[in-house]
């Protein structure tokens, strides 16, 4: 056919290699995923999670991910202006021996945390490493499964990968991203059989088995600033000790907040741009705008509520209002990218209004009540997954219940 | 007071989940969870059970078993602690035996939704476990009932949202080794990291 690029016609030539009786059909799961990836599927996807449109499982993944990448981006920007700030504090040459300072040297980019392109570059040498080690020993496993299982390789492992590293801090050792991403996608997604039929985010999975497993590498003050030996809290945990007063004293503003040059794990901290990859997300109608109003009112009514319940001023955690809540921490990224996955929330109109409220009550009891978690995002979206299918229960069960009331009176 | 039942209440549903935290109960557990309906029925029958059987074993700890205890018949250097195990088993026995003949013989549609849950639950340990717990933390009597409630109550979550996960995962394609009971314990183990939010709630 005229008009078709090379590399489409040389996939075409290869295809027979790999079908049913091929030489390599051991491989046709790796065929099919670079294919697929590369091009838009002839076949349409025809089991969950797509119920309704034309809007196929590629699509929702790849589109999930363009709507990660500005949050994914000024995070990259902010952890080198964060790293490159902190070396500015502590005076010159005080980290030298590392090889992103060789390759920062060797290039003459600089440490100047006024210089745009400098922090991204600075940014991007923590952010590559992570994101790499993820993707292939995330592919690994991935890809071991759908062969050994013969199911597909599809991209929402592009998506767990992707959302996995946004929640992670800059400093992660690099086997516990691996650590953690095999988890993830081992125990969270493919022992149920792979995409869509898992009942937890895997990418959450995987980070919530790093929190618990290795808490000096994914919490505390000294991992979120990537300089050695340089510590800085992440202003929730400043407010978590000190309240509202010890954000003011740091000197942070609402705006840097939504803006996100605040210290934080590598996409989460820009409420701005997570509000971008929001509205792109509900206007091509990926994900539900339902889940993310209802954790929104779920945050603010619990933190009205904390706000009139506490009592200790300024410096005390409660009293924090709840604009401040929406822009630190994971709030902003994990109600928009996380608690919307579509396999793990709930699946009718009205439970996902419940679901959403509880995610966002919860979060916000974990953070001011627990004393031993600063952030609640990550635990809240987990413990709505776990009681999505059981909200979603009462919801049919109620409607039916109802319409055979309706159906006896007018017999 | 009301505060401290309060908070009470919440660490021995969720803090300290019977089934997600302390493992207890897991036979029936596991087995009794495929469908939401049975395990809300079940869920039920242990509430109402360690409601009464914490209180009503705290009563016999502090006046009959305990060091002193009956010094109100005259036998104050008696100890009987050593009783105390195969008491409150066979107290848990006969106060569900007795459950099961006032709900048959008083509300009957109840005891048909309980049906062969009552008397499974003699045998289940979160019911022994909430006792013993009672016992070691030196519970008021009003703080043992609501402990009793408040861990029933957390041990019926536990196994009701366990029954809808499950009943949702009916549609999945786990590995054949791990079909049954495997997958079960792996879900009851990522359901428990995800409940360790709740750990250290202070209110």
């Amino acid at each position: 056919m005229s008009g078709r690029s090379g590399l489409r016609q040389r996939l075409d030539r290869m295809r027979p290699l790999f079908a049913r009786g091929g030489r390599f059909e051991k491989f046709s799961v790796v065929f099919e995923m670079i294919d697929t990836l590369l091009y838009t599927p002839a076949r349409p996807t025809r089991t969950a999670p797509h119920v309704r449109d034309h809007l196929d499982l590629k699509r929702i993944m790849i589109f999930v991910v363009l709507a990660c990448l500005p949050a994914m981006l000024v995070g990259i920007y902010n952890v080198g202006l964060q790293a490159n700030l902190a070396l500015a504090g502590l005076g010159p040459a005080t980290d030298g021996g590392s090889w992103r300072n060789v390759v920062l040297d060797g290039l003459s980019i600089g440490y100047d945390p006024g210089d745009l392109p400098a922090c991204f570059v600075h940014g991007l040498l923590f952010f590559l490493p992570l994101y790499l080690v993820t993707l292939v020993v995330g592919g690994f496993w991935e890809v071991l499964f759908a062969t050994l299982r013969r199911h597909e390789v599809n991209e929402g492992f592009l998506v767990t990968s992707w959302l996995f590293v946004a929640t992670l801090p800059p400093t992660l050792p690099l086997w516990q991203a691996a650590l953690g991403i095999s988890f993830g996608v081992v125990i969270g997604k493919e022992v149920f059989g792979g995409t869509g039929k898992n009942f937890l985010n895997p990418a959450l999975v995987g980070r919530a088995f790093l929190f618990f497993s290795y808490p000096a590498w994914m919490s505390g003050d000294a991992v979120w600033v990537a300089v050695d030996g340089y510590t800085g809290a992440t202003p929730l945990a400043m407010a978590a000790n000190g309240g509202m007063a010890a954000i003011h004293e740091a000197g942070i503003t609402w705006q840097a907040a939504f803006i996100g040059t605040i210290p934080g794990s590598l996409g989460e901290t820009s409420a701005l741009a997570c509000l971008i990859g929001a509205l792109f997300l509900v206007y091509t109608g990926i994900a539900s705008g339902r889940i993310m109003l209802a954790v929104v009112l779920g945050m603010v009514c619990a933190t009205l509520l904390a706000n009139g319940l506490g009592s200790g001023g300024d410096s005390a955690f409660s009293q924090m209002p709840w604009h401040w809540h929406m822009v630190l921490g994971g709030a902003a990224f994990g109600l928009v990218f996380m608690a919307t996955d579509p396999v793990s929330a709930a699946l009718t109109p009205a439970g996902k209004w419940l679901y959403g409220l509880f995610i966002g009550a919860v979060c916000i009891l974990i953070r001011i009540a627990n004393p031993a978690y600063a952030e609640g995002m990550m635990l809240a979206i987990l413990l709505g997954n776990v009681i999505a299918p059981l909200l979603d229960y009462l919801v049919i069960r109620l409607h039916v219940h109802r319409r055979r009331r309706r159906r006896a009176r007018v017999e | 007071m009301m505060e401290n039942y309060l908070s009470l209440l919440i660490h021995a549903a969720l803090t300290e989940n019977l089934a997600l935290s302390l493992f207890l109960g897991m036979c029936t557990f596991l087995a009794v969870s495929k469908r939401i309906d049975t395990a809300i029925g079940l869920g039920i029958a242990v509430v109402v059970v360690q409601g009464i059987t914490v209180p009503v074993n705290h009563l016999i700890m502090s006046h009959v078993l305990g060091e002193g205890a009956l010094a109100w018949a005259g036998l104050a250097e008696m100890d009987l602690r050593f009783l105390g195990l195969v008491t409150y088993i066979a107290v848990i026995a006969a106060l569900v035996q007795i459950l099961e003949m006032v709900l048959d013989r008083f509300f009957p549609p109840l005891y048909n939704t309980l049906g062969i849950f009552l008397p499974l639950i003699t045998v289940n340990c979160a019911v022994l476990g909430g006792t013993l717990l009672m016992v070691q933390r030196q519970y008021t009597l009003g703080e043992s009932v609501v402990f009793g409630i408040g861990s029933g109550l957390g041990w019926a979550l536990a196994i009701v949202v366990l029954a809808g996960i499950r009943e949702k995962l009916k549609y999945s394609d786990v590995p054949a080794g791990l079909r049954g009971l495997g997958i079960t314990f792996i879900i009851t183990g990522l359901i428990s990291m995800a409940f360790m939010g709740f750990s250290g709630l202070v209110f």
